[in-house]
């Protein structure tokens, strides 16, 4: 490997695709990136065409490394970060997907998990996978496609057709496809499907039996950071080295190695995860444990994990639902016209409430309003509903972990918005930081890929490329600071129970 | 001097008698008001038409003021939308070149000196402070020169005492503002020790569609990192910058099309 210098992420999302290549001070050389298209059938459901995907990458890879001016062979290593809980089934003869994927976003499968709660397995489901019984997770959607698709469970028996998140889908194509195609998944996206042991990390067979699942179907679950196969195609030769769920990804290319460090990425919606070190953190607050990452030989690192639904979608409402800001980043401009929020406190529980609420008959409610509120004091309480959101997670996390947090680590859009990232260090009382690479996704899959076949010597070397852009400390009065606090968990309360059985009117 | 362009001159006293009369002038009464001849009229509006700065209600109707004219000099740049179409260029900027990174813009409507809107750390992880908001002399900057240099009305309205921070602080309006005609003629800004001893700057304009400068981009650190030993910028770092801003801008104008 010789001369290999250079590391290719491919991101994976929700929405796009990119393929970025990384040099060996984790610096980005070149990114390509492509959109696929968002299918929604019915309400509720969202797919994406995972051929579509894979083509896209075809295109992709070779064009990223002409933008660098690298051959195929100055690869040292590929790295996959992913959007996670998507599912695929696809012919293993063909390589065709039976239907289309369907992704994280699709709730079809919640009346099959409101019937599959009534079982009597259904508590030591949870103690096993350590996930709640949710639509959000892939084995609902797989029981789906196997239920619906004609045909599919006697072939998935017979081991003509495999199962597969996003990685397991990239990677197989990538090692040849039907023409000796690695089948594998990660141990942080295979802690999503909610059919691993989150101890021993592999599948289990209660949890195959409960979603009714057939286990010749499965990848072979994998460290996250191994040497899966050499690519056959797009960079030939090149070592698949690496595979992380997106968040998980981020919490990587932070550099988040150490229990207690965190990172919350603030994009539409806001993902915070903890690293918890060797040990499994079980939530009581509504955290979801999940596994961070895991070397290859090593036993794997684990992190708590909660999500925010309604962060950036929030100031999207305010600029095309209310048409208060043209753009975006204009909250900031609006909400810097007025001191404070002028006792106007917004709940965006647009879809109830998640982490650590989980309150799924809440709707949003705009409260304390008095005539004295103009639209800056709505643009001020829209960002500190991201800040106080935030901060009851954090509470949340500490209360679980017994790991009092010394920084938030941040990246995503909203970290351009400094009247929301000074906001989040006054109420988190702790240093904001936001790293220089603002690119934690496909960094962390590249950081990843790159330990694995010894580009970096360890992760002490991946620390040093870690550097700050900008840090905000707090600065907030504790009187001011707690007063507020109540206020907003007393607004929290007026969103409860708002849809009720017999639907009014 | 040239003589004023008389077209021009008609076009405005178009413009000015719509926005006078909204919706109550056809070209019939525009050509009479003005006391110009028809086949001029016409075409006049049809030039100012097609560029958006009038409307007509209905085809062969009365005239108002367009959308274009209305939204001319309206919607300055946010200064929040700036930095987030900056932030990743700024990262890259300040990583490359291994020195902090600022953009500063001019504050609305005031001859007050220029703002800091954005700041990237010196990637070294030493401690250091955010400078959102904070300002910095014009006269003494890289940052300040060229926000100078990009506009006349602020230019205008310089202060004649100069305040002097070093010894070599320039404080003579006069050579100001040659300097200033050597920072519109090469596109980019130097300083240094005029504001901070050891410090140096390394400055280029941020601008709109139309070549308007609206910001201003640059590394600043030690002078020896910055400059040769005659004070002359090192011309791989003055390529990184210009590169840089040059790329906003190109952002700018697709995120405002």
């Amino acid at each position: 490997m010789t001369g290999a210098r250079y590391v290719l992420a491919l991101d994976q999302g929700t929405t796009s695709t990119r393929a970025i290549v990384f040099d060996q001070a984790g610096r980005m050389v070149a990114v390509r990136q492509r959109e696929h298209h968002q299918h929604f059938p019915q309400p509720g459901w969202v797919e994406h065409d995972a051929l579509e995907i894979w083509r896209n990458l075809r295109r992709l890879v070779p064009a990223a490394l002409a933008d660098a001016g690298i051959p195929p062979a100055g690869i040292a290593a590929v790295g996959v970060a992913n959007q996670r809980e998507t599912t695929v089934v696809w012919e293993r003869d063909t390589g065709r997907p039976i239907h289309r994927a369907i992704v994280w976003q699709d709730t079809r499968t919640g009346s099959l998990v409101e019937q599959l709660a009534t079982e009597p397995d259904a508590a030591e489901v949870t103690r096993r996978c350590g996930l709640p019984l949710a639509a959000y997770f892939s084995a609902t959607r797989l029981r789906w496609l196997l239920d619906t698709v004609p045909g599919a469970r006697p072939r998935a028996e017979a081991g003509e057709l495999l199962f597969g998140t996003m990685e397991t889908w990239l990677i197989w194509n990538l090692t040849g496809g039907p023409d000796g195609g690695v089948h594998i998944t990660d141990a942080t996206n295979a802690s999503r499907d909610m059919l691993m042991d989150i101890h021993t990390l592999q599948w289990d067979p209660l949890l195959l039996r409960f979603f009714d699942i057939p286990a010749a179907m499965l990848p072979e679950i994998r460290p996250s950071l191994q040497v899966y196969g050499q690519c056959r195609t797009l960079v030939p030769g090149a070592p698949v080295a690496a595979a992380l769920g997106d968040q998980q990804a981020a919490l990587f290319g932070q550099t988040c190695f150490e229990a207690g460090e965190a990172k919350c990425t603030y994009g539409t919606g806001s993902f915070l995860l903890l690293n918890t070190g060797p040990e499994l953190v079980r939530s009581t607050h509504g955290l979801i444990p999940t596994v961070a990452y895991q070397r290859d030989g090593e036993p794997p690192t684990y992190a708590l994990e909660g999500s925010i639904a309604v962060t950036g979608s929030l100031v999207q409402w305010l600029r095309d639902g209310l048409g208060l800001i043209a753009s975006a980043p204009e909250v900031e401009t609006l909400a810097r016209t007025v001191a404070d929020n002028g006792g106007c406190y917004v709940v965006p529980a647009f879809a109830g409430l998640f982490a650590p609420h989980w309150r799924g008959n809440a709707r949003g409610v705009i409260a304390g309003l008095t005539s004295y509120v103009t639209r800056g004091h709505l643009a001020r309480a829209v960002l500190e509903a991201t800040g106080w959101q935030t901060r009851e997670v954090i509470d949340a996390m500490n209360a679980d972990s017994g790991l009092p947090l010394r920084a938030l680590r941040v990246d995503g859009g909203m970290t351009a918005n400094n009247l929301l990232m000074q906001f989040i260090a006054d109420i988190l009382d702790t240093p904001v930081v936001r790293p220089m690479m603002a690119e934690t996704v496909s960094l962390g899959a590249a950081y990843a890929a790159g330990l694995s076949v010894g580009l970096w010597p360890d992760l002490a070397a991946l620390r040093r490329n870690w550097h700050r852009a900008a840090e905000w400390l707090p600065a907030m009065e504790p009187a001011l600071r707690d007063r507020e606090y109540e206020n907003w968990k007393f607004a929290v309360t007026r969103t409860f129970d708002w849809i009720r059985e017999e639907p009014a009117g | 001097m040239p003589g004023a362009i008389q077209s021009v001159e008609r076009a405005a006293a178009i413009l000015q008698l719509v926005a006078e009369y909204p919706a109550e002038l056809g070209l019939t009464d525009i050509t009479e008001t003005l006391q110009l001849a028809k086949p001029t009229t016409h075409g006049l509006l049809r030039t100012l038409r097609d560029l958006g700065f009038v409307e007509q209600l209905d085809p062969g109707g009365r005239y108002v003021i367009g959308e274009s004219l209305a939204h001319l000099g309206q919607r300055r740049l946010d200064a929040n939308e700036l930095r987030s179409h900056s932030v990743n260029w700024c990262d890259s900027l300040a990583g490359r070149s291994g020195l902090a990174t600022r953009v500063a813009v001019q504050p609305a409507g005031a001859p007050g000196e220029p703002v800091i809107v954005h700041h990237v750390f010196r990637p070294d992880d030493s401690s250091q402070t955010l400078q959102v908001g904070t300002t910095v002399p014009a006269h003494a900057t890289a940052l300040g020169l060229v926000l100078l240099a990009g506009s006349p009305a602020l230019r205008r309205h310089r202060p004649r005492q100069l305040e002097r921070y070093t010894g070599r602080t320039v404080t003579d309006p006069a050579r100001l503002a040659t300097e200033l005609a050597a920072v519109r003629r090469q596109g980019w800004a130097c300083r240094s020790e005029e504001y901070l001893v050891g410090e140096a700057g390394l400055a280029a304009p941020i601008r709109n569609t139309g070549g308007r400068v609206v910001a201003a981009l640059g590394v600043a650190g030690p002078s020896d990192l910055l400059c040769d030993t005659r004070r002359r910028p090192r011309p791989d770092l003055l390529r990184l910058v210009a590169e840089t801003a040059r790329a906003i801008s190109r952002d700018l104008a697709i995120a405002r099309r």
